[in-house]
């Protein structure tokens, strides 16, 4: 492969992902060695890497740095060994050296403690708050199947099955229909993520003569994650449809783009 | 930059201020390849820690006949960061996050008005194809080999090489200087 065709290729930037094989990185190798412009080519890709992947964070804090410093130091403690040229022993001086370092060692283990026990105090308190942001997921999930379990039991509530039409055979949809609260929920866990710039727009339709009445849009599809979506609908209903809009929603549905579709049972 | 084997030889006879020269050259991009993985600062600087120590501990394995050492380390970091990922801690940690790739972490990094070179790399992301941002972060991010990524994004094996080339290109004159 000359050099040309190897730039072009695209394996360079695979080179640095890491994504060629042993063999083709071998083979890399043994061209880089002919043509050093190769590994100039290689230091361009992986320099752009490098500053493209900087960006995607918040900026490091240093105290990385210095627990990594700690955690790489040699283990084995320092041993300092006692001179002993003096043949008297001075005792009253050596207790009294003694004494001090003693006293410095447990002031310098109090002080550790008490920074520990700050750090113990701050990640448990962060533990907390992430539990009580997972208490509030549950609670949201609870409620939405405590939802659905009410309208598929109360009798006043018409279940509507949306199957899948035109657009997307296999996709489907559910209405459950309060009449008495002009509310339609619509449960899209079976329709597929709307394409960027569009948006799934629900019709109220009346059959004979067949005529469509926009009762909303599933705004935030991927955000909303139990995909349950309430819809005021203040239409006497004969059947509702589900098409794909762009953004916004449109006036009259586009029936080409018609995911599913269901009637009401009378 | 070129490839610093000076401190990479340093590195494998444990020396200590080989591996501090190091951590600066390639922490923040590291940092950023588990952030965008984890999506938590403060378990990502202890991932990034991990992916450290593993560099120290491990030095003497690599060797440049594996590739880059850039490509070493960032192997490390990512699969570190996908095995926390993975892992059950981290699932009941998870918190909902808007944020979903490396464009998206971009375009709200605040730290990015106060450095130059962030410019460029604003501007690029901006004008990135969403199919070139997938096939990146699959490749960069998240250490997909050329075949996993064909089948993910659904393309033949062979335009996987020429289209990351493309999406790479403009980044490539970015940094050329």
């Amino acid at each position: 492969m000359k050099v040309e065709e190897y730039i072009s290729s695209g394996k360079l930037e695979l080179y640095v992902a890491g994504a060629l094989s042993q063999d083709e990185v071998n083979q890399l190798h043994e061209a880089m060695e002919e043509h050093p412009e190769l590994i100039q080519e290689i230091e361009r890709i992986e320099n752009g890497i490098l500053a493209l992947t900087k960006y995607s964070a918040p900026p490091l804090s240093d105290t990385v740095l210095d627990k990594l410093k700690t955690a790489i130091q040699p283990k084995e403690p320092a041993v300092i060994p006692l001179p002993k040229e003096s043949k008297k022993t001075n005792w009253l001086a050596i207790s009294g050296w003694a004494a001090s370092v003693i006293l410095a060692a447990g002031l310098g283990y109090t002080y550790i403690q008490k920074q520990q026990l700050e750090t113990d105090f701050e990640t448990v308190s962060k533990e907390k708050q992430v539990q009580e942001n997972q208490l509030n997921d549950r609670i949201a999930d609870i409620e939405s199947m405590q939802l659905l379990l009410e309208l598929t039991r109360d009798p006043s509530v018409s279940q509507v099955t949306l199957a899948g039409q035109v657009a997307d055979p296999d996709s489907y949809a559910k209405a459950y229909w309060k009449k008495d609260e002009l509310i339609v929920y619509i449960d899209a866990m079976g329709l597929p993520e709307p394409p960027p710039g569009k948006v799934y727009q629900v019709w109220s339709l009346k059959l004979d003569p067949l005529t469509p009445t926009s009762i909303g849009l599933l705004d935030d599809f991927d955000r909303n994650e139990d995909q349950v979506f309430e819809l005021a609908n203040a239409n006497n209903s004969e059947a509702f449809g589900i098409t794909l809009e762009p953004e916004g929603g449109s006036e009259s549905p586009n029936l080409e783009q018609l995911y599913v579709l269901g009637a009401v049972s009378p | 930059m070129m490839q610093p084997d000076h401190l990479i030889k340093k590195l494998k006879d444990q020396d200590s201020s080989a591996f501090e020269e190091l951590y600066e050259m390639y922490s923040q991009s590291l940092y950023g390849v588990i952030y965008t993985i984890v999506k938590d600062g403060v378990l990502a600087e202890e991932l990034l820690q991990d992916t450290f120590l593993k560099i120290w501990n491990n030095a003497n394995t690599y060797t440049s006949k594996k590739g880059r050492f850039f490509t070493w380390i960032l192997n490390i970091a990512r699969n570190t960061a996908i095995d926390a990922y993975r892992s059950k801690s981290y699932n009941n940690k998870k918190q909902n996050l808007s944020a979903d790739n490396f464009v998206d972490i971009i375009i709200s990094n605040e730290d990015l008005n106060r450095k130059t070179d962030a410019i460029g790399i604003e501007k690029f992301v901006h004008k990135l194809k969403k199919k070139c941002i997938k096939l990146i972060d699959l490749l960069y991010f998240k250490g997909y080999t050329q075949k996993e990524a064909a089948e993910v994004i659904e393309i033949p094996v062979g335009t996987v090489k020429t289209r990351l080339r493309k999406c790479l290109s403009d980044l490539r004159e970015l940094v050329k200087e």
